[in-house]
């Protein structure tokens, strides 16, 4: 055997035009978005956020508040409630689904790289989230016409929830990537956003705050994505903190994907 | 060897653990050849797969496509490889044409490019009838042709296919063997296969390598290997050196045990 290795398909590789910077997300995505809809799971996600968006705005909690101002703080304050068991559900599939199909080892193989598959396939169940979220917009028209709500602070919520689903689904992207199973990935999912939601939650910040410094509670405090999610974007405000603080979660939760995926590469 | 060396890989280490499950292979294939990758369950096939084609890394050595090395430069060397897994993986949610389709856009195939990719493909492989189907919904054989179908849109040099025929019928199997024929003596191509039909490598391979608990005992063309049974064995001469090369083997390990 000789050295010498040439290589003679430069040519034939070549032959391929090179894809742009984003063709390979685009592909991951693409398919990523049409496979919730070849499965049942779509069109229960989408029944159940609709449903439970309108029963809880409308039955629990009072759309016209008591000082008879129409806003719609309390769809938006159900929002992290119904994301904890739903997000999960749309992030579940995402890895666990391809380490338990073997699809990973054909993805792996062929000409994408890690960066397309984790974005793409994150960018897809995002979109198909904030999709869900844009089909409650009858609830904006309802309470437009039972009053004179302010669109700007109902923009900022709508805003601020897509942002929330996007937090929680990089968690779940993670868990999924460290399970073969779904089931697992999302118990795991729930439990660790039930976390991350819960730091934030008052009662739970009353009991810190009766044994711990309140520096400390503070520390957790920040870290909690309903702090994050209720103390702006619910009050109208688009505070660029708490838009970093999103970004800088899924930003986080892609970044773990990654390693936990490569991880499996190098046999753990 | 020639110049065109389109498979490279050298000494391949694979630990699982402290099992080495592959211990230095080395694999060189040229244009044209058509090599039969031999060994009993476990021997090692499938992980050195995985290692030249990228999925997994190895623990040592290292492997080139192309030219292009697999862990330095892994897009210009998947660029110009077609993959069949083991047991062809596939979305089972997808139809046989998306499933295609998807493939193709991942390996960069637009338009009339990937039209006519596709369509070789379904051609090739006899998956006309399935096009319109869910995967999930396939027969074992038809599933492997399409992981086969998978394999060949972009008509890479190298092919890489772990077990192509399991599962077909005879008839196809008769079928894509002369196809893996044609495309490496007409089509230029290196290829490598893995099967358990010794048959298949007389029909199909210009050169048959056979590893054993993860070492290689033979590499060589498959008239060598059938020169290596003693005349008097009339009946399944490879069997018969299959069983002696791979047999050492296993009677070693038992040695270590005892
Ligand atoms: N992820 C893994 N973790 C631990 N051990 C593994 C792993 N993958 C493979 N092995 C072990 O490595 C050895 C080689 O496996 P491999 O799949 O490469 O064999 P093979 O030659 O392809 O066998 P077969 O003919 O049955 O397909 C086996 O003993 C197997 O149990
Ligand atoms: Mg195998």
């Amino acid at each position: 055997m000789s050295d010498e290795a040439t290589p003679v398909s430069a040519a034939v590789a070549a032959t391929v035009t090179p894809p742009g910077p984003l063709a390979g997300v685009v592909t991951v995505f693409r398919r990523e978005f049409g496979a919730y809809f070849t499965t049942p799971v779509a069109a229960i996600f989408l029944v159940i956020f609709l449903v439970m968006a309108g029963v809880l705005t409308f039955n629990v909690g009072n759309l016209i508040d008591p000082r008879g101002q129409a806003s719609l703080r309390v769809f938006f304050n159900w929002h992290p409630w119904m994301y904890l068991f739903l997000v999960p559900a749309l992030s579940m599939r995402l890895w666990a689904d391809e380490h338990r199909l073997g699809t990973l080892e054909l993805l792996t193989t062929l000409p994408l790289t890690l960066r397309d598959l984790v974005v793409g396939k994150f960018l897809a169940a995002w979109a198909f989230a904030v999709l869900a979220l844009a089909l409650t917009f009858p609830v904006w028209l309802t309470i437009s016409f039972l009053g004179d709500p302010d669109h700007g602070v109902i923009l900022a919520g709508y805003f601020g929830s897509a942002l929330l689903s996007g937090g929680l689904l990089a968690v779940g992207c993670a868990v999924s990537a460290a399970s073969r199973s779904q089931v697992v990935a999302f118990v795991l999912a729930v439990a660790v956003s039930f976390f991350m939601l819960l730091t934030g939650w008052a009662p739970v910040q009353a009991f810190f705050q009766s044994w711990m410094p309140q520096a400390g509670v503070e520390a957790l405090a920040s870290v909690s994505f309903l702090t994050h999610f209720r103390h702006s974007f619910l009050r109208g405000v688009v505070d660029l903190r708490n838009l970093v603080f999103f970004c800088t979660v899924i930003a986080a939760g892609l970044w773990i994907t990654g390693v936990l995926l490569r991880a499996k590469r190098q046999g753990r | 060897m020639s110049a065109s060396l389109l498979i490279d890989a050298r000494s391949l280490v694979r630990r699982f653990g402290s099992f080495r499950a592959v211990d230095g292979v080395d694999l060189a294939v040229s244009a044209g050849e058509v090599v039969g990758f031999l060994g009993p369950n476990g021997a090692g096939k499938t992980t050195t797969m995985r290692m030249i084609t990228g999925f997994l890394e190895p623990t040592s050595g290292r492997a080139s496509l192309c030219g292009f090395d697999v862990g330095s430069d892994p897009l210009a060397a998947k660029r110009c490889l077609g993959y069949l897994p083991e047991g062809a993986p596939a979305y089972p949610d997808m139809r046989v044409d998306e499933f295609l389709r998807f493939v193709a856009r991942a390996r960069g195939l637009r338009g009339a490019q990937a039209r006519s990719g596709i369509a070789r493909g379904i051609d090739l492989l006899g998956l006309n009838s399935v096009r319109k189907q869910s995967i999930e919904t396939l027969s074992k054989g038809y599933k492997r042709r399409v992981g086969f179908a998978q394999a060949l849109l972009h008509d890479p040099p190298v092919l890489i296919l772990d077990e192509p025929t399991d599962g077909l019928d005879p008839n196809q199997k008769h079928e894509v063997r002369s196809l893996i024929r044609t495309m490496g003596e007409q089509g230029g191509k290196a290829i490598v296969l893995s099967t358990h039909i010794l048959e298949e490598v007389e029909a199909v391979c210009t050169r048959a390598v056979v590893i054993a608990r993860g070492q290689t005992v033979f590499d060589g063309t498959p008239a060598e290997l059938d020169a290596k049974a003693p005349d008097s064995v009339r009946q399944g001469r490879l069997d018969h050196v299959f069983r002696e090369l791979t047999r050492s083997a296993s009677v070693d390990k038992k040695e270590v045990l005892v």
